[in-house]
Order: structure tokens, then C-alpha cells, then sequence
């Protein structure tokens, strides 16, 4: 049935905004509840005692109404601020096992996607809908909060 | 059902203003995109369309076609052009990449024959994009 036009004129289209961020680190897996053998068979080559590192993609996704003034779901320059302090300028080329949400969790890239779920879900102008972080091209994690099925956002 | 993504490309100039704010408001807001003199991007297209598989063709929507209508529809009038000054879209309205996603969306609904629009993405930059769903607010 068609919409009468002075309906759709009222309602504001609701748009997802996604951004990429990259960043560099190092990590291991290792868990203390293991010994020595039993971390090397779970985590293999990630193991490793000296650490490895990756090329990191954060991509975070925000929901919501676009903003009828600025044309935005959220202003771009806003969030790259956020990501900057919040994201870039902690975690690039640093070790991710020396951070205090890694003590007691395997810094393991699901566990790396719940942590930048809870940076970005502070982000105070739109509400996160995704978090998707790719470890290498061929690996990639995506969550959306406890509860929340996790977007098809990747690419 | 099956999903189908197409893509297309698009290089365009545009800048960011509100005429209804002031030179500084705008510059406060939309930084250096708020230059006059426009900037641009090789856009990328993706869209997304839902359907059945025809079990005589196996397509869902002739690819071919889906093709022609993105050229027709959104290449043809946005590829080489600034979106501000030659796309009636943008003349009132801000083109962001949001609203670059819903204009599109709004250019393709009810054209592709045998398929029902699912999304349609939108590439900035590989680093930006906007989707849209045909979303619109309850109130």
C-alpha cells in the first residue's frame, strides 16, 4: 500500500555510521590455570613466551537517527577524537598482555572485542550498535554487548 | 532467501554546510569538509537485495540488469559530478555519507524487479562507511 508522502516526510531515516581504526600490538596466549604443556597444546605458536604481534582493525558501528541539521549519524570528528585518546594513543604499538583488563583474560581477539566494546560504548553522541576487530585479514571478531547478536558487518 | 550484492563506483566532489548556520558554526562543526571550494572521493557502492532463487534462471535478479539500473539510477548522475551543485538530492540536503546511502536507497526502492532492497552500503573511504535499511523513526 503506498505511504502517504506527509507521513514519511516527519520520520527520520535511521542510518548505521562504521569506521576503521588500525592499530599495532603485540600479545600471548597463556593462561596461569594451565602449565607449561597444556598452553602450548591449546594456544600453539601463539604461546610463544617472547610475544607476536598484529596489525589490528578495530571497526566500530553506531546506530542511529540521522541528525536532520548535520546530515550525520554522529560527527565524525567527534569520534575520531574519542578513538584517538581512548583507542590509539593506549593501545598502538604497545603489549596487550600489560594491560590490566588482560591480567586475569587471555588477550585473545574475542576478549580484545569485548574490551573495545566497553571503550566505545562510553562514546557519549550515539549509541554502538557492532564492535568488529579483525586480528589478521583471515581472522575477525565481532560483538554487539551481552545479549546482542552480533552484526554481519564485516567485509 | 538469498542475499545479492552488487557493486558500483562513483567519484564525486561535495563539501559540508548548513546555510542555515553561520561561516563559523560551519567550520566549528564540519571542519575541513566545510571548504567551499569542495573536496572528493572514489565512492563505492554495495547493494544489497533479498529474493528467491528462480528455479528456472537459478538468478535471484538478473545481474545484468541490476547493473543498468545502478548506472542508470545513481552512476550516471552522481559519477564525476559535485553533489552539492548537480544532484537535486543534495541541493537541500547535506551530502554525508549517511545521506548518501539514503538517497540511493531511495533512488533504487520498488525498481529491481523479483527482489526486495535489503541494504545499501556505502564506501567513503575503505575506512567510512554508512549503511541504511530503509529505517525510518516511529515518531
Amino acid at each position: 500500500m503506498p505511504t502517504d508522502p506527509s507521513t514519511i516526510a516527519k520520520k527520520t531515516p535511521i542510518a548505521s555510521l562504521s569506521r576503521r581504526y588500525h592499530f599495532s600490538a603485540s600479545h600471548r596466549l597463556h593462561t596461569e590455570q594451565y602449565d607449561e604443556a597444556r598452553n602450548r597444546e591449546v594456544f600453539g605458536k601463539c604461546n610463544n613466551p617472547h610475544g607476536h604481534g598484529h596489525n589490528y582493525v578495530v571497526q566500530v558501528t553506531f546506530k542511529g537517527p540521522v541528525d536532520a541539521t548535520t546530515g550525520m549519524v554522529c560527527n565524525l570528528g567527534d569520534l575520531d577524537a574519542f578513538a584517538r585518546t581512548n583507542l590509539l594513543d593506549r593501545f598502538d604499538h604497545t603489549n596487550l598482555n600489560t594491560f590490566d583488563c588482560f591480567a586475569q583474560k587471555v588477550s585473545t581477539t574475542e576478549n580484545l572485542a569485548i574490551e573495545m566494546h566497553k571503550i566505545f560504548q562510553s562514546f557519549p553522541f550515539a549509541r554502538l550498535e557492532n564492535v568488529h576487530v579483525e586480528e589478521t585479514s583471515n581472522n575477525s571478531f565481532d560483538y554487539a554487548g551481552e545479549g546482542s547478536a552480533p552484526l554481519e558487518t564485516g567485509r | 532467501m538469498i542475499l545479492l550484492t552488487r557493486k558500483a563506483e562513483f567519484s564525486s566532489a561535495h563539501f559540508y554546510w548548513n546555510d542555515s548556520w553561520s561561516q563559523e558554526e560551519n567550520e566549528r562543526v564540519f571542519g575541513k569538509c566545510a571548504n567551499r571550494n569542495g573536496h572528493g572521493h572514489n565512492y563505492t557502492l554495495e547493494v544489497t537485495v533479498a529474493g528467491e532463487v528462480d528455479p528456472v534462471s537459478g538468478f535471484v535478479v538478473d545481474l545484468k540488469e541490476l547493473k543498468e539500473i545502478l548506472e542508470r539510477e545513481v552512476v550516471s548522475v552522481y559519477d564525476h559530478r559535485h553533489l552539492n551543485l548537480e544532484v537535486p538530492e543534495f541541493k537541500t540536503v547535506i551530502p554525508t555519507t549517511e545521506n548518501i546511502a539514503i538517497a540511493i536507497w531511495n533512488r533504487l526502492d520498488g525498481k529491481i524487479r523479483n527482489s526486495k532492497l535489503h541494504r545499501v552500503r556505502v564506501y567513503e573511504m575503505p575506512d567510512l562507511f554508512a549503511d541504511y535499511y530503509g529505517d525510518l523513526s516511529a515518531d
